[in-house]
């Protein structure tokens, strides 16, 4: 990598983005750069990073409502948030310790173009449900706007929703407008030791199945229950379930003996309190049982009852140590070193349970060789060339980062 | 109503008319084809009345494959295509062409399988919206978006339009609860995106399509969210001298962390009106009235409304009154959610659907009632205060020469003001015919440059819904640039 090219404006990105546009050369997109790890390795002479376009340009806590430039600091944005009692409602996960990085480096416009969502996802939606508007420059060029700063807005295609999750290879965006929520007046975890996953998946099903706005249900396995640092589980060896409740004080009270009289059959919880729960959920957060030690890490999305079934088909093929979050339908997976880390089998548990998995770390001579993002079937694929396309009709745009001749 | 310009019809297709008709009747049955003048008229328009176009064949097919094959046949031969859910449509969405097929999917409204435990349900798209719910309420579940034509509205045009509702403050509108589609393409191919999975794998095509107003594909399945319903649920009213005091209410409540599941605004001409057909209780002495609910036990909801109702107390209301049955609470809703019902036993009216930022709430109802006065017409302003969607329902003669033209200009005004504090043109009912000139004052041409290449993805003869969302000359030139391109490079070559 030569070249890092800086835009401070939106004009200077559209500038920069026409002059290669008129040279055809390719350009990898860049944030903080946290995430570079992630993907298929882009093949591209120069990379562009947002991070100085950085700055809230609007912030309305009384309409829920915040602006930013895409290269501004996650952190940034959450102290700005917390200041005023609110928070990003989809938690964004944190991958920085998964790929041997720091935690808490993304950008906000990167959180948005990879559509990572946390455990809340499961109560409250996605990032991509939450996203409100963009502001970008697309492969020709030229800078266009879609949605805008109000909650409810059908006027036109969804084209900023429609870009979350596309890792840059649609359009590089330059500003975001997203909804935010009150941060909850409390939080408390009941925590289940010693559930099989089969159970567990179960247990969590159940609990969402109740009117007690469950906001967060996940599974971790002994050795990740090891792995973790929080202080009130340091002697745990069992494998955990988790489910939390936010809300008022008083609520909580009366929802956490609700919850336990209907999941009695599962045994007694431990509970944590506030303050405990809030350590608990943010290493959740940023995955800190997952550290790059040398093995792969992969994201499962399937239903939760197929969760348990998928990972013990995995498992008779590899050692395999699973945290599963939304209930089971999310399963991040650490398999062990190989040099398709375990892409075949896993494919193939994927396929017969139904869902899609991504690979999530891995170094870049597997990155080359397997594919990272879940493949598309014929239709779609057919389709997502054609997006690729109206877009970035050159293929400048991170080319090859999720599918090889994209 | 006529000043919407509406395309001109191939005649060489009309002139085929009852060779497509022979052709349809092969493919589908014929007791899936509507052929005859009386059977066509039902078809001619939607919601938005003043605009009628008889259409030249309407199919009702009962499978995928039978719209699959329609589309297909469609397609190859260059016949138009208008895809309907139940017609409910404000803005002009579900309107026929004369050399268009309408393809309606109402005939197909089965519940496919409901999963508790996954919470999902897989249902065919021209199920009504409210038979969703239906289905997984004896369970405690609901499916979340509740516009006000859920009696009768479909999933299908719920899809198409994005569709929202009064509850949507809490539980997201159509895209946020949408897990998957099964949908047809013009080339008649069938796609299945996402799943009952959370997240689709790629790019998210389901973002795109939903509130893609139908001219992406037709829609035959979907699997959507359902959830467990709260415990309980009940709604306040707090009246106040001006609407200005209601908004900073409202910013208020937001404000000290309390998301109510809905919050309902209404002025003084909606209220009465309102009042006058649900004897809902609602006070008749204030100027501007908010509908709050709130869910969850007893004691919870009991907290929170004593809670609204101090924060309400500090600006002096002139009316607050919680519901305190059953009954009391469903006729409040009844009287909110009929109230377009209510004031067109009154009046024609023509309804608006911007969305604007709550702070300018004050000024935007002045300049609303400001522009009405202007052109010497009535106007009534429901919104969904929450999340900044207004209702501004402007009252006219249809009988009197004018007026509809005027009540049309004065629309355009409001809508252009809401674009101008920062607002849209439309919150939830879509583009359709109504508002497709006017998206100039929302986007660039570069904005929808982006959008019509989306658009040429999936149908590059535009035969899917022409002639909606946006300006004609844009859809025209957008046309002639996809051909020349076509010329140039195929695209599937290129990618």
């Amino acid at each position: 990598m030569n070249d890092i090219m800086r835009p401070a404006t939106e004009w200077e990105l559209k500038s920069m983005m026409m002059a290669l546009a008129e040279r055809g050369i390719s350009v990898e997109i860049l944030g903080a750069g946290s995430k570079r790890g992630v993907g298929r390795p882009v093949m591209a002479p120069v990379a562009l990073t947002t991070g100085a376009m950085r700055g809230i340009s609007l912030y309305e806590p009384a309409e829920l409502v915040m602006s930013a430039r895409a290269g501004t600091p996650l952190s940034q944005i959450e102290v700005e948030l917390a200041s005023r009692g609110q928070m990003l409602p989809f938690e964004p996960i944190d991958l920085g310790p998964a790929l041997g990085t720091d935690a808490g480096l993304q950008t906000i416009g990167a959180v948005f173009a990879a559509n990572l969502s946390g455990s809340r996802r499961i109560s409250g939606g996605a990032a991509r449900d939450y996203l409100l508007g963009v502001r970008a420059v697309n492969g020709h060029g030229e800078i266009f706007k879609s949605g805008g700063r109000v909650m409810k807005n059908v006027t036109g295609y969804d084209v900023a929703r429609g870009l979350a999750g596309s890792w840059g290879t649609l359009a590089v965006l330059s500003e975001v407008t997203f909804k935010v929520l009150p941060l909850p007046d409390d939080v408390l975890t009941l925590v289940y030791p010693d559930l099989t996953d089969d159970l567990a998946v179960e247990l969590m099903s159940l609990a969402m199945t109740q009117p007690y706005e469950v906001s967060g249900t996940v599974h971790l396995s002994p050795t990740l229950v090891k792995r973790l640092k929080h202080k009130g589980l340091a002697k745990e060896t069992r494998s955990l379930t988790a489910l939390r409740l936010e809300n008022f004080t008083r609520s909580i009270t009366y929802r956490k003996q609700k919850l336990r009289d209907v999941l009695s059959a599962y045994g007694a919880p431990l509970e944590l309190e506030l303050e405990s729960s809030l350590e608990f959920w943010s290493e959740v957060r940023r995955l800190s049982f997952f550290p790059a030690n040398g093995t792969h890490l992969w994201r499962i999305s399937t239903t939760p009852s197929m969760a348990a079934s998928l990972v013990s088909s995995v498992r008779r093929h590899m050692k395999v140590e699973p945290f599963y979050d939304w209930s089971g339908g999310l399963i991040w997976l650490e398999t062990p070193a190989s040099a398709d880390a375990g892409s075949a089998d896993i494919r193939r548990a994927v396929a017969t349970h139904g869902g899609h998995a991504t690979l999530i770390r891995a170094d870049e001579a597997v990155r080359r060789t397997v594919e990272v993002f879940q493949p598309l079937g014929p239709a779609v694929d057919r389709i997502t060339r054609g997006i690729k396309h109206a877009f970035d009709p050159m293929r400048l745009l991170n080319p090859g980062r999720m599918y090889a001749t994209m | 109503m006529s000043s919407i310009e509406l395309p001109l019809p191939n005649q060489d297709i009309v002139a085929r008319r009852s060779e497509i008709v022979r052709d349809l009747t092969e493919i589908c049955g014929a007791d899936a084809v509507i052929f005859d003048e009386d059977g066509r008229r039902a078809f001619e328009t939607d919601a938005l009345t003043a605009y009628r176009r008889m259409p030249l064949a309407v199919v009702l097919p009962s499978s995928t494959e039978a719209v699959s094959e329609v589309l297909r046949y469609a397609k190859a031969n260059g016949i138009r295509v208008v895809p309907r859910g139940a017609g409910t449509s404000l803005c002009g969405g579900a309107l026929p062409l004369e050399d268009a097929i309408v393809i309606g999917v109402s005939k197909m409204n089965r519940v496919l399988e409901i999963d508790f435990h996954n919470r999902f349900a897989r249902v065919e798209a021209g199920i009504t919206n409210l038979a969703i719910s239906g289905a997984v309420a004896p369970e405690g579940f609901f499916y979340a978006p509740d516009p006000s034509s859920q009696l009768a509205c479909t999933l299908a045009g719920n899809l198409a339009m994005n569709s929202g509702g009064a509850h949507c403050l809490k539980y997201g509108v159509t895209t946020n609860n949408v897990l998957g589609v099964k949908m047809v393409t013009m080339d008649g191919e069938i796609v299945e995106i996402g799943g009952a999975h959370l997240d689709a794998e790629g790019y998210d095509l389901l973002a795109l399509i939903v509130g893609s107003e139908g001219q992406f594909g037709i829609i035959t399945e979907a699997t959507v969210r359902i959830l467990r319903a709260a415990e309980g649920a009940r709604p306040m009213m707090i009246g106040f001298e001006s609407s200005a005091k209601a908004g900073i209410c409202v910013a208020r409540i937001i404000g000290s962390g309390i998301i109510p599941v809905a919050i309902e605004f209404m002025d003084r001409p909606a209220i009465e009106v309102c009042e006058a057909f649900a004897k809902a209780g609602y006070p008749t002495n204030v100027d501007a009235l908010l509908i709050i609910e709130v869910e969850g036990s007893e004691q919870e909801i009991a907290d929170r409304l004593a809670y609204i109702a101090s924060i309400a107390h500090e600006l002096n209301p002139l009316a607050l009154v919680v519901s305190g049955s059953e009954e009391q609470s469903a006729k409040i809703w009844k009287g909110r959610k009929s109230a377009f019902g209510a004031i067109g036993r009154i009046s024609d009216y023509y309804c608006m659907d911007g969305t604007i930022p709550l702070a300018h709430l004050p000024h935007v109802l002045d300049q609303i009632a400001e522009i009405c006065r202007t052109y010497g017409l009535r106007v009534a302003n429901i919104f969904h205060a929450g999340d900044g969607n207004l209702h501004p329902l402007v009252m006219y003669d249809a009988n009197k020469p004018g007026e509809t033209e005027k009540a049309e200009a004065a629309g355009a005004e409001i809508l252009k003001l809401c674009v101008s504090v920062g607002g849209c043109l439309t919150g939830e009912h879509g583009v359709g015919i109504e508002k497709r000139d006017l998206m100039r004052a929302q986007f660039t041409d570069d904005d929808m440059a982006v959008q019509l290449r989306i658009k040429s993805v999936f149908d590059p003869d535009w035969l899917l819904n022409f002639g909606k969302v946006f300006p004609l000359d844009v859809i025209e030139a957008a046309m002639a640039r996809t051909a020349r391109s076509a010329d140039q490079v195929d695209p599937a070559e290129a990618a």
